[in-house]
Order: C-alpha cells, then structure tokens, then sequence
C-alpha cells in the first residue's frame, strides 16, 4: 500500500508515539517495580492484595495515563499508516529508549550485549524505513 | 522460571500482536481520521474489530502488569517485542498489505537484535536476607 502521508509527518507521528510508549512503559515497570511481586503479593494478602496495592500505588496511574493516550493516539495513527510500518517502527523505537530509560532511569544493569542488541535494532529500524 | 510466568509472557506475545492487528483492521473500516473530527476516536471501540482488539491489549496490560512485578523492564521489553515477525505476518496474511523485501530484512534485523538480547543472561540474580530476589537486577 502507498504511504499518503509525506514521510517527515510520518516519522513525527510515529515519534510522537514512541514517546507516549516509551513514558508509559518506564511508569509502570517503576509503578511495579514498587507494588513488588504478584506471586507473594498474592500468597499474603490474596488478589484483591494486589488489586489494592496497585491501585494504591500513584505512579500507576501516571503510567496509566500515559498508556491510554498512546492507546488512542495509536488509533489515530493506524487510520494514516500501514499496521507492518507503524508497529514494527515504534515498537524498535521505543524498545531502544526503553533501554536507555531503563540504564539511566530505571537503574537497571545493562550488558554491552544489550547495547549491540540496540545497534540490530536500529539497523532494522533504517531498512524498514526504505 | 514457572509455568504462570511463561504463560504470561505469552499473553503479553499474542495480546498485543492481535490486538494491534484487530485494531487495524477496526481503523481501516472506520477510515481516515481528521483533526477536526478528532471525536470519531472516542467512538471508535464500539466498531466489533476495535473492541476485540481493545480487548485483547486489556489481556496484555494485565500480563505485563503481572510480569514487571517480578521482572525488569530490560527483561520483559524482548518478549513483547517478539511479536513482530507474528506482526508482519498478520498484516501481510489477514489485512493484505504489501511487504517488500527490504522491510522483511529490517524486521527480521529487529528480531536477531531481540534474539541476540534474549539468548544472553538477562537476569542477574542478588541474595537477600530473604532469599533470593529475581526482579533485582544489580551491577557485578
């Protein structure tokens, strides 16, 4: 299928989505990160434990918010562009930002075979481009 | 790593594989959205492929939910990006679309970088008092 759009708006879109993506995941990995295991959670205090520790929990609905706009602005996205351009591309994007997110944000140890893995990532990313 | 938790990282696979194709598919029925008209969107779950598909990423929220309570985000990003070969295939198989060779080569790129990722240790383990801590991960 022919792209309508200019590939500037294209790419902006799909930025604008990363973005949204990228905030929502690092939110909620924190969120969770917080609330702490499901499994003991669920061992302790049963599943409406872990329904009150998650809602309890202000990052949460952050990453909530964060998550339902991008769900949205996904919607609105997926009308303009192919679903094989927009998911593979902003899903690369995001993992990539999620990674730096996650190293600088989150503090989560990354290994120099992370980092190669981002180079194959972004290398997909440039072709799929074409 | 228990049985629950591969199944989890499969709903987190295949719920936002099919939900995002669903969508799609809802989108193209519905057509183009236009600024001006930016309040379609609020009634676009009530076409029957977008609330299927609305459904489905409900399923993966509360998988990943789940799974970040025990895991890093490093560590889970891999499994939901798994999905896109699954991606491509549904949007070239069920909704038509044309997938030239060049973009096959950036997907299946995409999917070496993530196997690359996965096929290394993607946990390191810190003991506690309490035992050990699977969802930590901490520099050596």
């Amino acid at each position: 299928m022919s792209h309508p759009l200019g590939a500037l708006v294209t790419w902006l879109l799909i930025l604008v989505l990363v973005g949204l993506n990228s905030a929502g995941d690092m939110l909620t990995a924190k969120s969770m990160r917080l609330v702490g295991d499901f499994g003991k959670l669920r061992r302790k205090s049963g599943v409406l434990g872990i329904v009150r520790a998650v809602l309890s929990e202000p990052w949460f609905y952050l990453g909530l918010l964060a998550m339902t706009l991008s769900f949205f602005f996904l919607l609105a996205v997926l009308s303009l562009i192919d679903l094989s351009i927009v998911v593979p591309a902003s899903a690369s994007m995001t993992f990539l930002l999620n990674l730096l997110g996650a190293k600088f944000l989150l503090k989560e140890h990354l290994s120099r075979r992370r980092w190669i893995s981002g180079l194959l990532v972004m290398g997909g990313i440039v072709l799929l481009r074409t | 790593m228990s049985f629950v938790r591969y199944v989890l990282l499969a709903l987190i696979v295949l719920g936002s594989t099919f939900g995002d194709v669903y969508l799609a598919k809802g989108m193209k029925q519905i057509g183009d959205i236009s600024v001006r008209r930016w309040h379609d969107l609020l009634f676009a779950p009530l076409n029957p492929w977008v609330a299927l598909g609305t459904v489905l990423l409900i399923m993966f929220y509360l998988s990943y939910l789940a799974s970040l309570s025990w895991a890093d985000l490093s560590y889970i990003m891999p499994a939901t990006t798994f999905g896109y070969v699954l991606t491509a295939l549904c949007a070239h198989f069920m909704l038509g679309e044309a997938i030239p060779p060049a973009r096959w080569i950036g997907i299946i790129m995409i999917s070496l970088g993530v196997g690359f990722i996965t096929g290394g240790p993607s946990l390191t383990v810190t003991p506690t008092p309490e035992g050990i801590a699977p969802h930590l991960e901490v520099h050596r």
